[in-house]
């Protein structure tokens, strides 16, 4: 059998995946460290002594700035889906005037440094008072994932059978009606997909949040854990468990959606 | 091409009314829902509407601000006096910017080297199906989703000089300590290092499905001939897998030209800026002390902006190119 044949490949595997996810399970050691052991030489390789320290630190501190970052990640999602789907819609299936240009536009868009973006965004919101606050973080989050949402669906949507959408025609549907009726039901993978990563992104983002919220009472979870790095603190301890807290979404990503996750990467390998 | 490559289609299940075919093939090319051109318009008006407010206005305001002289106070008025290219002159002209410039070719070129390499080894190793091949896979793209702020102060934890795992091990085997972040000679290499880490899940998803349209027929064909693996790669998948791989590192190239986040996060461009970028030294000049210093900063951007460009457009170009063979 190949498997049995194969095994040494397994375990040179598991060698690799061991390697490569080590600093994650640094991470992990680190955040359950007592204080007191955090500065010993050589460190422990294995959390002997685990307290959970770093982690009433974290409940004690970041509660309030994983609310926010879980709000803005919505809010991103809410809007990137509002924005994305119909526009998907009209570049794929109704022969939009200009599609192509704006296909290529959007390529570009992602090019774009996102600190010029931030500069950019920073000079309007401070004519605008939308500094500090969470609705200009959603805005400014949103153009991360926008254009990757609207490739994407523009890609997928243009793999629907044509036959579908003339039956629906036949019957007399609006081009409204076979949006919500027949092109989003269909489309509800690829939604989930863009939805998913249009809130890691916004959970991730460190370059707006670090410009446009730099004073802002609801402070995103990675300030928390910057204004941790800045302090020159010696809890690393607490630092490390907000971090852990901070990757749960990228672990849930994972594991509830891998495949989608693997299909986001191809569709427009987005991701700065 | 698997770039453009969206998650497999829903199947959809034949309709007995299908009147396709004999539907004349212009009217069908007009439209295949038959809506009138305004109503396409109308379901694009959000994003049009939201381009122009939140990328092509942004994008105005930075060129705004890198001709004019904002201080501050003119930032609030709104007074800046009008001062053409002179930005972009003192920003070339100053010594910082040649630094920049080499600090942004190694970190640029190191990184993508590295990553290509490690990414394709990994591509071509999980491209023998075996036991949790699948599962390892997946595991690999666990650097890729994580927050920058996460891997970035994990990596610097562990290069720490006097704490760090890093040095514990060198100091194990007899290297001796290494002052990873802190001394000019090796904050780059630190940096690297953690980018190539972060870099490696992108190249291995993209090298890989890259390699799935390499038919196995191909392979079978050169072990009949009696071609090792050695030979099989060197002849078969690396000229094959070309034109993907052109395309991996110059999309690559242009997101690894942009990093902030990790540079940051890990040496704030320091020491003695020997790991600042174009886009780091951008960051500092806007938001990196307590005065926010537009002008420059957007000038910087800007030329950055203009080389990403470049190489987005031969991207995009050989994208294209690929598309059509």
């Amino acid at each position: 059998m190949t498997a049995r044949r194969n095994w040494w490949k397994t375990a040179l595997g598991i060698v690799f995946t061991a390697l490569m996810l080590f600093p994650i399970y640094w991470m992990v050691n680190v955040s359950f460290t007592p204080t007191r052991d955090l500065r010993l030489s050589p460190p422990h390789l294995f959390p002997t002594d685990a307290t959970l320290e770093g982690y009433t630190e974290v409940l004690r501190q970041q509660l309030p700035n994983l609310g926010t970052s879980l709000l803005i990640g919505l809010g991103c999602v809410a809007l990137t889906l509002v924005i994305a789907t119909p526009a998907g819609y009209a570049i794929a299936l109704l022969n939009l005037r200009g599609g192509r240009t704006l296909n290529f536009v959007l390529l570009v868009a992602q090019m774009i440094p996102g600190v010029v973006m931030a500069m950019g965004f920073y000079a309007i919101y401070v004519r605008l008072g939308l500094l500090n606050g969470v609705g200009g973080l959603i805005l400014a989050d949103s153009t991360i994932a926008v254009p990757f949402g609207v490739l994407l669906f523009t890609a997928f949507m243009s793999g629907l059978p044509a036959e579908l959408l003339q039956a629906a025609r036949m019957d007399g549907a609006s081009a409204w009606r076979t949006f919500t009726s027949v092109v989003l039901p269909l489309s509800r993978n690829s939604a989930l997909t863009v939805a998913l990563f249009a809130f890691l992104w916004a959970w991730s983002d460190f370059i707006f949040a670090s410009t446009l919220a730099r004073n802002s009472p609801l402070k995103p979870v990675t300030l928390g854990i910057y204004s941790y790095i800045g302090n020159n603190t010696t809890q690393w301890n607490a630092i490390m468990a907000t971090a852990v807290v901070a990757s749960i979404p990228a672990a849930v990503l994972l594991i509830v959606a891998q495949r989608y996750v693997a299909a986001g990467v191809t569709a427009g390998a987005v991701k700065d | 091409m698997t770039l453009s490559m969206a998650p497999p289609a829903t199947p959809v299940p034949g309709d007995p009314r299908d009147t396709a075919d004999d539907r004349p093939p212009a009217r069908r090319r007009r439209s295949r829902l038959g809506g009138s051109r305004w109503v396409a318009a109308a379901f694009a008006a959000p994003l049009l509407v939201y381009l122009a407010a939140f990328y092509a206005y942004p994008l105005f305001r930075s060129i705004d601000l890198s001709v004019h002289d904002y201080t501050v106070r003119a930032f609030v008025q709104g007074n800046a006096a009008f001062v053409g290219l002179k930005n972009y002159a003192d920003v070339v002209s100053s010594p910082l910017f040649s630094q920049a410039l080499l600090n942004t070719a190694v970190f640029v070129f190191a990184s993508l080297v590295f990553q290509y390499v490690f990414g394709l080894a990994l591509a071509v190793f999980f491209r023998n199906h075996f036991r949790l091949s699948g599962v390892l896979r997946a595991l690999f793209l666990v650097p890729w989703l994580l927050p920058l702020i996460v891997s970035g102060s994990v990596w610097a934890w562990m290069l720490n000089s006097d704490n760090g795992i890093v040095n514990a091990f060198l100091q194990a085997v007899g290297i001796g300590q290494i002052n990873w972040l802190t001394s000019p000679d090796t904050s780059m290499i630190a940096v690297i290092i953690a980018n190539i880490w972060l870099g490696i899940p992108f190249n291995l998803v993209i090298l890989y499905s890259g390699l799935q349209n390499i038919s196995a027929d191909v392979y079978e064909a050169a072990s009949l001939d009696g071609a090792g693996a050695w030979r099989q790669f060197w002849s078969i998948t690396f000229p094959l897998l070309r034109p993907v791989s052109a395309i991996t590192l110059l999309l690559g190239l242009v997101y690894t030209l942009k990093v902030v986040d990790i540079i940051w996060i890990m040496t704030k461009g320091g020491p003695a800026n020997s790991t600042t970028t174009l886009a780091t030294w951008s960051y500092r000049e806007a938001f990196g002390t307590g005065q926010p210093d537009l002008s420059p900063a957007s000038a910087v951007g800007n030329i950055l902006i203009i080389i990403a460009l470049i190489f987005g457009f031969l991207y995009l170009r050989m994208q294209r190119r690929q598309e059509n063979s």
